[in-house]
């Protein structure tokens, strides 16, 4: 590491180098963050461009106020969204690694055929679970109905709809979180595994007690990774699969909101998908924002470490 | 050593039992299907008629040219797909070259105050472009200010919900511009600069090469792996963007692939489902061949370094 003397001095070559990046940075992320705050505290309408001052007052609506049982849903919904996608996510990818990295013959073909997903988008994942499932022409319910005789309805069954978002989410992160696992597992030395094993420890103890424990940097890297994507990249998924629907069951006091809303999507809906109240969707701004402060902080406190949220 | 891990390696491969190789590749083909499966769907469903698709059948059919020419003209797949290659290529050149001239300023000159300046560069990997698109909205795409002084007084009152913009909806520019710059590749440029023996640039120095000369005659050529890896991850972001095209783009031929594909969907009575297979495929083989070119680099310059 070479962080000593600096090798050149001109003042005006180094700014040069820096400047677009500090100047697009200004400009399109931190204004913008501040606009953010600043239009929380607007009451503005997109369609009909008016626009006023009202302090907290989308705030105190989104907690207490007439929004506020939907948002409690639809924080709810996010938090359990984003924890089945990670943890579920996590243990399959983590279960393919490890298969992948068994050395066997045709390995090289495995393994590339786990890995090929990681160029894979929300929206083509969307897309073809979208067809996947349909409830009439979808190949799961034709074969389904020839076979056991039922079709259920994917997207209109809250709870159907909730795990099919659930589970086309893992399946899209699969590549990426593959890719990175098999990486960390191919550092492992074999020597380790191969001593426990000399002391007595079988397949399972020799997971827990040194495969797991040499993996945790990377998986503590990836539940974050995953947490971002749980969280805003899977917007896409959601608008072409379900649109943030269907309105989950009364029963369970979740008839608010869209059951596969999550916060992010909600944000869309109020500020660009014909609610158009942008003070709303400028309020869901910041509490995301403060969110995301809060988890980096929390994770900066107990990895210390860098993660890079895709391509920020 | 690579010979003594392998030799380590050779008596637990062939003491494992021909039932446990077998559950291993039972296992392994089961997982490729999982992962695969629903693109071969994909994949048989772009290739058979209109009444194929619409039937359970799982046979290849012929179609597949047919149908990707009827998605690439009349469902516009080919604008979708030329504006994404557009927006894909000029965001990871100019990502690639920007990070790489931050992180050369950061490591190799002297500048007041540096460790506040990476802290603001690094801070915006906590603003995902997701959760700004409220103030990014009316910044990009609301009219530009008419005079200087409207300009001014717009420049003087940030606290003021913004009242003037770039007025670039429905242009390229708005999903360019705002994507330039990275923190994650300012963070890796620095990292792997910082691992490079600085006599090497005192002696480039003392051989009389400048800073630009010094940054393309040798910073570049030894970061071919950081330089691959943060085009991968680029590529990929900026090919996979949904939200932000779906909110500042309305002209349907200024529109992303992966926008796209939603309206491919969503047109007509009933959605032509072989035509939206044949776009999902052809939507994913751009960044599948940037990926695959450049998975080297990606392993060595990131994944890698990822868990260090």
């Amino acid at each position: 590491m070479n962080e000593g003397t600096p090798v050149f001095k001109s003042w005006s070559t180094a700014w040069l180098l820096l400047l677009p990046t500090v100047v697009i940075l200004v400009i399109f992320l931190y204004y913008p963050a501040l606009q953010s705050f600043v239009l929380s505290t607007y009451r503005s309408n997109l369609i009909l461009g008016t626009r006023r001052f009202i302090g907290l007052d989308n705030f105190r609506q989104l907690f207490t106020g007439i929004l506020a049982p939907m948002y409690r849903q639809v924080v709810l919904q996010s938090i359990v969204f984003s924890a089945s996608v990670v943890i579920l996510g996590l243990i399959v990818s983590l279960a393919f690694a490890m298969l992948a990295n068994q050395k066997v013959t045709g390995s090289r073909v495995y393994r590339l055929l786990l890995i090929w997903p990681f160029a894979l988008s929300p929206a083509i994942a969307g897309t073809i679970f979208s067809f996947l499932f349909n409830p009439q022409v979808g190949e799961v319910n034709q074969v389904l109905s020839r076979v056991l005789g039922i079709a259920p309805r994917w997207l209109d069954n809250p709870l159907l709809a909730f795990g099919l978002v659930v589970g086309a989410a893992i399946w899209k992160e699969l590549g990426y979180n593959v890719v990175f696992y098999l990486a960390a597992l191919q550092n492992i030395p074999g020597e380790l595994s191969e001593a426990a094993a000399i002391d007595g420890a079988n397949a399972w103890q020799r997971f827990r007690a040194v495969t797991l424990p040499l993996l945790s940097p990377m998986t503590f890297f990836l539940v974050f990774t995953n947490l971002a994507y749980a969280f805003f990249e899977v917007f896409g998924l959601i608008d072409i699969l379900t649109k943030g629907g269907p309105v989950g069951p009364s029963a369970l006091h979740l008839d608010n909101a869209g059951l596969t809303t999550t916060m992010i999507y909600r944000l869309y809906q109020d500020g660009f998908g014909g609610n158009g109240s942008l003070g709303f969707a400028g309020a869901q701004g910041v509490i995301l924002l403060l969110l995301v402060g809060l988890i980096t902080v929390l994770q900066f406190r107990y990895g210390g470490r860098n993660v890079h949220y895709g391509g920020g | 050593m690579a010979a003594r891990t392998a030799s380590a390696v050779a008596p637990v491969r062939s003491q494992r039992r021909p039932r446990t190789r077998w559950l291993i590749h039972i296992l392994l083909i089961l997982s490729c299907l999982i992962v695969t499966g629903p693109i071969l769907f994909a994949i048989i469903k772009a290739t058979q008629t209109t009444a194929q698709v619409l039937s359970p059948s799982m046979i290849p059919g012929t179609e597949l040219w047919h149908n990707i020419k009827t998605a690439w003209q009349s469902a516009d797949l080919g604008i979708y797909m030329r504006n994404s290659l557009i927006i894909a290529f000029a965001v990871t050149l100019g990502k690639t070259v920007l990070s790489l001239m931050a992180g050369m300023a950061l490591v190799y000159f002297r500048i007041p105050f540096k460790p506040i300046v990476f802290g603001f560069i690094l801070l915006t990997l906590m603003m995902p472009t997701q959760v700004l698109i409220v103030g990014l909205f009316d910044l990009v795409s609301k009219q530009a200010p008419p005079t200087w002084v409207a300009l001014l007084s717009w420049i003087t009152n940030p606290l003021a919900p913004t009242p003037y913009g770039f007025n670039w909806s429905n242009s390229y520019w708005a999903i360019i511009v705002p994507f330039l710059a990275s923190a994650t590749g300012v963070f890796l440029f620095r990292q792997h600069f910082m691992s490079i023996p600085l006599s090497l640039a005192d002696a480039a120095k003392i051989d009389g090469a400048g800073p630009m000369r010094f940054l393309l005659s040798i910073l570049v050529p030894m970061s071919t792996n950081t330089i691959g890896a943060l085009a991968v991850i680029q590529f990929v972001y900026v090919w996979n963007q949904y939200l932000w095209p779906l909110v500042i783009i309305r002209r349907t031929d200024r529109q992303v692939v992966q926008v796209g594909l939603n309206l491919i969907i969503s047109t007509g009575q009933d959605t032509e489902w072989g035509l939206v297979m044949a776009g999902a495929i052809l939507a994913l083989i751009p960044p599948l061949i940037v990926f695959m070119l450049l998975q080297e680099q990606f392993m060595r310059g990131f994944a890698l370094s990822a868990e260090k």
